[in-house]
């Protein structure tokens, strides 16, 4: 800061003192200044507690062969498994219709995906508890209709955890899949069909192998999502199921046992830095990102 | 693009029927928040408005929604600000340097906020900034910084560099090129940065359940002790109106994104 200081008291403009470039440098570090100090030193801090309390060491990490944090970890990745399982099925689906329609419908397709991308997660979640409850709005109709007696249990366990999931997470899974879609050339799977391929084969050996890169790109994207999820399993699993991010915050808030959550937070950051990494070494990031 | 071949018959329906899965649950608070019942319902004998009267007659529940317009506007401000000057900084200079800073401005996207949201509650308890207007705002417009990078980016991706040379060619100043010629190019990118970042910092919840205890109060907060405590038909009227709010600011995404391409 200084530095500009002294750069602005002299008379000459600043521009010409830092050259145009330089100017622009300054443009970038306001950002970088308040990420800095206010995004990545906090971040650090976690790593640093993780190491540091109750005493140094790595003491904390030893936890982790712990029953508790074990289930944890297990219910967690499982979870995120079968999410992403669902989610890409579903979200191919998606995928593929959006690419065969015409324009018009196609419009109206993009408008459902893109909208509950919007809406507020917990507005979601509130929507599925009124839905799944065991008083809720499916259990009332189905008892209404007589198709069952006894109400189902839809939520406060794994599946009512899947199914708000799978509902968040689609639209993250059908963009990606979708952009990888669109650049698969047309005329391979005319080719295919003119040298005798049934509908099928085609869609089996030329279409499937070329999107495979979007249903990897969508696929990591859409578990590294669900597992530091927090929101949605809280409210639709309740305090029976714990995956990670929910255990944390029992550890900080309730327990304050801060190196256990410090640790458990590291864990789950480097899990989800790793897996991003390798992401980037298959799949082109602007065309996860950017385009759409 | 080209069309595909017709495709299996299957699976636009299938499609379709995925996209009604994804809209139509969401739909079911709207008749919920117009229950006749004391309990969370579908209506029985008649539609009824008295839990959006509840909603808006309740003082806990309006503070909760100005606290969380003033944290978010505060937090959009900032993130426009620092995420539009950064954007075009990388873009105006364009090395590998600023190829890395890019990619590190959008770390906070790809972080699990419990994370982050642990750091930040250590960070403002060494600070003395716990539940305070700063200190939820400065998270909220931090962690929106990167969806203003991304849309601004992406705008600028569409704008010829060489109309910001040829401006100060012609004498303008860094500032004239900036405020007369790039930003008026890129409008439609901040303003739909702007609006991310809105939604973002309105629908906090895992951040300020860390960092905010009495004082703060904010929407999300609210509506999750309404959730975890008692479950009432307000909380489907509380869905509906932030539903509602989105969808306006959805709307008015487009409609100056349409403007803009004329």
């Amino acid at each position: 800061m200084s530095r500009t200081g002294a750069v602005a008291a002299l008379p000459r403009p600043l521009h010409r003192r830092l050259g145009t470039l330089g100017v622009y440098w300054l443009f970038i570090l306001p950002a970088v200044l308040l990420l800095a100090s206010f995004y990545f030193y906090p971040l650090f801090g976690v790593l640093w507690v993780s190491v540091a309390e109750p005493k140094p060491g790595l003491g904390n990490y030893a936890l982790l062969s712990s029953a508790a944090v074990e289930r944890v970890l297990l219910t967690t990745a499982r979870i995120s498994a079968v999410t992403t399982a669902v989610t890409i099925v579903l979200g191919y689906a998606v995928a593929y219709a959006l690419v065969h329609l015409s324009p018009r419908a196609r419009r109206w397709m993009f408008l459902g995906v893109l909208l509950p991308l919007w809406i507020s997660v917990l507005a979601r979640a509130f929507a599925w508890l009124t839905l799944l409850r065991s008083e809720g709005v499916v259990n009332q109709l189905l008892q209404a209709l007589g198709l069952i007696q006894e109400p189902l249990h839809l939520m406060w366990n794994e599946l009512g955890i899947t199914i708000g999931m799978v509902h968040y997470m689609l639209p993250y899974a059908i963009l990606p899949l979708y952009a990888n879609m669109r650049g698969i050339d047309a005329r391979l799977l005319a080719a295919a069909r003119g040298l005798g391929a049934t509908r099928l084969q085609a869609f089996a050996r030329v279409f499937l192998p070329l999107s495979l890169p979007g249903i990897v790109g969508a696929g990591v994207l859409v578990f590294i999502f669900s597992l530091g999820f927090f929101v949605t399993p809280a409210i639709l699993g309740g305090n029976r199921i714990l995956m990670i991010a929910q255990y944390i915050s029992i550890q900080i808030l309730d327990l304050v046992r801060w190196g256990l959550g410090a640790m458990m937070a590291t864990v789950l950051m480097a899990a989800v830095l790793t897996l991003m990494a390798l992401l980037a070494r298959i799949v082109d990031f602007r065309r996860l990102f950017g385009a759409h | 693009m080209e069309r595909l071949s017709a495709g299996f018959p299957l699976t636009k329906s299938l499609g379709w029927a995925v996209v009604v899965f994804l809209v139509l649950p969401i739909t079911v608070v709207v008749p919920v928040s117009l229950t006749d019942q004391r309990f969370l319902s579908l209506p029985r004998e008649h539609l009824s408005l008295q839990y959006y009267v509840k909603l808006f007659t309740s003082e806990a529940w309006l503070s909760s929604i100005g606290q969380s317009l003033v944290i978010a506007v505060a937090a959009t401000a900032l993130a426009v600000v620092a995420g539009t000057l950064a954007a075009i900084g990388c873009w105006r200079v364009n090395t590998r340097a600023t190829e890395a800073v890019r990619v590190l401005m959008l770390v906070p996207l790809i972080v699990p906020t419990i994370v982050y949201a642990l750091g930040i509650y250590r960070l403002w308890i060494a600070l003395g900034m716990l539940d305070s207007y700063t200190g939820v705002i400065l998270a909220h417009g931090v962690t929106a910084i990167p969806y203003v990078v991304i849309t601004v980016s992406t705008a600028l991706a569409n704008f010829d560099a060489r109309l910001e040379q040829a401006a100060r060619n012609l004498g303008a100043s860094v500032g004239q090129a900036l405020s007369r010629v790039i930003l008026p190019n890129i409008l439609p990118g901040v303003v739909s940065g702007a609006i991310f970042a809105f939604i973002h910092s309105w629908d906090e919840l895992v951040i300020v359940l860390f960092i905010a205890s009495r004082t703060i109060f904010t929407l999300p907060r609210r509506i999750w002790d309404g959730i975890n405590e008692n479950v009432d038909p307000t909380m489907a009227a509380v869905a509906v109106v932030l539903i509602l709010v989105t969808l306006a600011l959805l709307a008015l995404d487009l409609a100056f994104l349409r403007r803009e391409r004329g």
